[in-house]
């Protein structure tokens, strides 16, 4: 049984990635004032009366043939690579992203005792531990990419990726403790486990109590997933393609999939930490119900707020340009840094004096 | 040299340095365009709009009784700087067009080279007749050179009927009859 959820989970989780590059494809386009894909439709469900028109026009098709086209392409390796870790990179890069939803939970159920369980693969107390240990690992996909492209754009690409990662670790690391303070309060039997943090904002989302340690978490993320503003990996304006300059085809394909799938990644953290989770509205009781449509709803309600962030992903992406490559490194250390320390003395302060006078 | 004048500039505020309001302000620009109807336009099925005077596939017209006008003086081959148009004039059959046999000539074949063709509209500005004209038509398309060259058939296809201001010929014949040959 936990085999077929979790091969359920994979399927939904690459959907998502798929759809979440047809999403990049449709919000870029209007918000360049463009259509985007409208054109590819599946014979029988395409042309049904007024569905298929709809579809076809919101580009729903569109992941089938990119995938497709993906898959079909000559696998072309350069002369100059390294074989093994040339294909072992794409590998390294996705497997990592799919490996962090073990733990992530997105939803929850009330069980035959009455209480709550989180709907997870693995509901252990190291959760975000895991999450945050695993997810870095991507990067190896990227430095490996770079190296094993024996090339000098994707060379230069993985080496700032590389420093990037590095760089804003720390501040993100630091920026989800006060998170941890506050929800694995003294006496609290959830520990760094996700769905303790979800279940801690049920009166008041987190970005209401450390609006701060959102920011921070937030630009890190953006930095961690090598969303643009922080788009060094790849800086297609300078470095051709960045660290997958030299790859085609489906390999090409492989890293695609990882960077959307840190995308869906991180948004659905965000979410947890931040965002409620599956909570309805800050100060509102949840509405859903004991049953099982009461589970659905709540997965829902948690679905609805990770669309949200990858979009607003999406958004910002189209919004800013890149930074130079000394101004990620100087806003990184210079700035979150610090402010990621300030925040967690803050915030530490903050609850010591709050748990001293109202418990 | 010219004067220079180094203007202050404001120091910038609290806000401004951690640029926050202005990645704001730019997701609400950007949320604004996505909101905004998009200027795509569709192209196979939905065609621009084409001005009147448009330079087009250049076409041979016929006038509103559906007669040709062309008549082959090859004024146009003569102006066409790249020499894409190739007149071969003919005469106009008496006994099967009475009523245009005063009009003498025709062209028995008319190819334009759509190879050559700078659709620079000076066949159009030449012709006496107003026979030629640069229509709205802008893409053309073949699969072999042979099939690029238009000849007399197809030009009047792609041209169809215009209406006429004149008829020319018409007056002239009416001005003959009744004895006033230079009209």
């Amino acid at each position: 049984m936990p085999v077929v959820y979790a091969v359920a989970m994979i399927s939904v989780f690459m959907g998502l990635c798929s759809y979440s590059v047809l999403a990049e494809r449709k919000v870029s386009s209007w918000i360049q004032g463009r259509i985007g894909p409208n054109r590819t439709r599946v014979p029988l469900i395409g042309h049904l009366p007024i569905l298929g028109n709809l579809m076809t026009g919101l580009g729903l098709f569109q992941p089938v043939a990119d995938g497709l086209k993906f898959l079909f392409k000559e696998e072309i390796v350069p002369g100059h690579v390294n074989k093994a870790y040339y294909y072992l990179a794409p590998i390294v890069a996705l497997a990592p992203a799919l490996t962090t939803m073990v733990v992530l939970p997105f939803g929850r159920y009330v069980d035959a005792d009455g209480i709550t369980q989180p709907l997870v693969l693995a509901n252990v107390d190291v959760g975000m531990l895991i999450i945050l240990g695993i997810s870095s690992l991507g990067v190896y996909g990227i430095v490996l990419a770079g190296w094993a492209s024996n090339s000098k754009y994707p060379f230069l690409g993985g080496v700032r990726a590389s420093a990037q990662m590095i760089s804003y670790e720390l501040a993100m690391g630091l920026a989800i403790l006060p998170v941890f303070l506050w929800s694995a309060a003294p006496g609290s039997e959830y520990g760094m486990n996700l769905f303790g943090v979800v279940q801690s904002q049920q009166s008041a989302w987190l970005i209401i109590w450390q609006p701060l340690s959102a920011l921070i978490f937030l630009v890190a993320l953006f930095a961690e997933t090598n969303r643009l503003p922080f788009d060094m990996a790849e800086s297609e304006t300078d470095l051709v393609g960045g660290f997958h300059t030299e790859y085609g085809c489906f390999k090409f394909g492989l890293f695609f999939v990882a960077e959307y799938a840190h995308v869906i990644m991180g948004s659905s953290i965000f979410v947890l930490l931040f965002l409620g989770g599956w909570n309805f509205l800050p100060w509102l009781a949840d509405p859903w119900g004991a049953g099982l449509f009461g589970t659905l709803l709540s997965v829902g309600w948690f679905m609805a707020k990770v669309f949200f962030m990858i979009f607003f992903f999406i958004w910002m992406r189209w919004t800013l340009p890149r930074f130079r490559y000394d101004q990620v490194m100087s806003l990184g250390w210079k700035i979150l840094l610090p402010l990621a320390v300030g925040n967690l003395v803050f915030n530490t302060i903050l609850i010591a004096l709050y748990d001293t006078f109202t418990r | 040299m010219a004067k220079t004048k180094v203007l202050e500039r404001k120091p910038l505020s609290f806000a401004e340095k951690t640029f926050l309001p202005q990645i704001v302000s730019g997701l609400k620009t950007t949320f604004g365009t996505m909101l905004s109807k998009g200027v795509t336009l569709q192209y196979p099925e939905e065609r621009p709009v084409i001005p009147d005077n448009y330079r087009g596939v250049p076409t041979l017209v016929r006038d509103p009784n559906g007669r040709e006008k062309c008549v082959s003086c090859q004024l146009c081959e003569f102006v066409c700087p790249p020499k894409a148009i190739r007149i071969i004039p003919g005469e106009i059959d008496a006994d099967a067009e009475p009523d245009r046999a005063h009009v003498e000539k025709a062209p028995k074949e008319f190819d334009i080279n759509m190879l050559r063709c700078i659709y620079c509209g000076l066949c159009q500005e030449v012709c006496p007749e107003e026979a030629i004209f640069l229509q709205d038509i802008f893409s053309l398309s073949g699969y072999s050179r042979e099939e690029m060259i238009n000849d007399k058939e197809k030009l009047y296809e792609l041209g169809g009927t215009l209406p006429d201001k004149h008829f020319k010929w018409d007056k002239k014949k009416a001005a003959e009859q009744a004895g006033n040959a230079h009209h």
